[in-house]
């Protein structure tokens, strides 16, 4: 399980967390989450490249 | 094929705003020529991320993410860096910059905005700093290298975010605000109190309901007059008083404005081959200096640019807070909302939800644990715009 951060606002999506407020369940790998999904916190694009991976 | 003399769409500002806007339209449009002229160097840098890099030990050169040649590639763009604009004359389709001039077939003005200065006395208000760009952000972290303490000067979501950062990265932190509690109009009183109290905790100085006078050098760094009279001493003194539209080119070129630079629903200014977005522009009646408006409102213009004419909608755009101390988000009801705040506090978070008389949600602010509840209030409010 990884963690992503958003560059723009800080934001981090943890994929062992998921966004079950979203829909995303717990353990969804980065790779599948839809490339028109926008960070929660800011609104930034994952097909921007925004993310970066933390460890 | 592009057509050599096809003119370029040029934007001004490579902030989040001209950056994004860019990018997008990348995604749409390949062959338009591109312009885009910055005041700085062009870097590519998230500005929220100013206020917490701090703790995070991060250097000027670290919050860079592209420089201005990568962007230019990427983007298949030409990008000015230090590029001085001294006008805009929007009946011939013309900028003039650098002792040189620039046609264009479509203008975007990504200009951004200015701190507030404060009207001070003393010796030293050249002294004070303010972090508004990577570079001074550069200029901010050299003057308070090997120092101790700082005096912020406002108490808002700016000045909140770097109490909260510096305090963490080891400094000393006042902040002078004139309200009776922090945050201002954007929060009810209660919630105010309640960072008020978590950033003391973490140790924090207050000074509320209070201005600042003068700001002098002293002896062994800088003193600050309150008009309390009472006098504080700092090493660094940073101004977070707020944000002002950059409208000055604009005016210049005749556009409208009010508080920024006019544009209807399509980002579209009083003259039709200008368009305005970010911080300095007012759409259709708001001035939002955050980053979830400029990404919609960059996303659109775009759309519009590539031929696609798109109006803005935007959604309930709630604000996070990085004050990690006291997590915080707000999604304040519009100026004109009518309704009341209705709070419920416990030990652990603070929930204040402004309602109307019929009960629906038109704003809220989420403090501590009661931030979790984010999502499912969000759900409840109305588009900002429609």
């Amino acid at each position: 399980m990884k963690k992503w951060q958003c560059v723009v606002c800080g934001f981090i999506y943890n994929e062992a967390d998921g966004l079950p407020d979203e829909g995303i369940t717990a353990g969804t790998a980065w790779t599948n989450i839809p490339e028109d999904w926008a960070c929660p916190e800011c609104g930034v694009s994952k097909a921007d490249f925004e993310m970066v991976e933390m460890a | 094929m592009a057509d050599a003399h096809m003119k370029p769409i040029v934007i001004l500002g490579t902030g989040l705003a001209g950056y994004t806007v860019a990018r997008e339209f990348r995604k749409l449009e390949q062959e338009t020529p591109l312009v885009m002229l910055s005041a700085d160097d062009g870097g590519y840098y998230s500005k929220p991320m100013l206020s917490n890099a701090l703790a995070q030990g991060k250097s000027a050169d670290a919050l860079l993410l592209s420089s201005a040649d990568q962007m230019a590639s990427q983007l298949h763009a030409e990008i000015y860096p230090n590029a001085e604009v001294s006008a805009i004359e929007p009946d011939a389709q013309r900028v003039r910059f650098n002792n040189t001039e620039l046609e264009y077939q479509h203008l975007v003005l990504a200009l951004g905005a200015d701190p507030f200065r404060l009207p001070l006395q003393g010796d030293a208000v050249d002294a004070v700093l303010s972090v508004n760009d990577r570079a001074d952000y550069a200029r901010f972290r050299t003057a308070i290298e090997g120092k101790k303490r700082i005096v912020i000067l406002g108490g808002g979501l700016i000045g909140c975010e770097f109490a909260n950062d510096l305090t963490i990265a080891g400094y000393q932190v006042s902040i002078i605000d004139i309200g009776t509690h922090p945050l201002g109009r954007l929060v009810p009183e209660e919630i105010g109190r309640v960072m008020r109290d978590k950033l003391m905790t973490i140790g924090v100085d207050w000074h509320l309901g209070q201005s600042v006078t003068a700001v002098d050098h002293a002896n062994d760094g800088l003193r600050i007059t309150l008009s309390s009279d009472k006098l504080l001493e700092a090493d660094v003194v940073l101004s977070a008083i707020g944000l002002r539209p950059r409208i000055t080119l604009a005016a210049a070129a005749g556009l409208i404005l009010n508080r920024g630079i006019v544009t209807d629903r399509h980002l579209t200014t009083s003259s039709m081959h200008i368009s305005a977005l970010g911080d300095c522009a007012e759409v259709s009646g708001l001035v939002l200096p955050f980053v979830m408006p400029l990404m919609a409102a960059a996303r659109n213009l775009a759309k519009t640019l590539a031929g696609d004419t798109t109006a803005v909608h935007y959604p309930a755009m709630p604000v996070v807070v990085k004050t990690p101390s006291c997590p915080l988000v707000i999604s304040p009801p519009a100026a004109n909302a009518e309704g009341t705040w209705h709070i419920e506090a416990s030990d652990s978070g603070t929930e204040a939800l402004f309602r109307a008389t019929d009960g629906a949600l038109l704003g809220y602010a989420l403090i501590g644990t009661a931030t979790a509840h984010k999502q499912a209030f969000t759900k409840q409010l109305p588009a900002v715009l429609p």
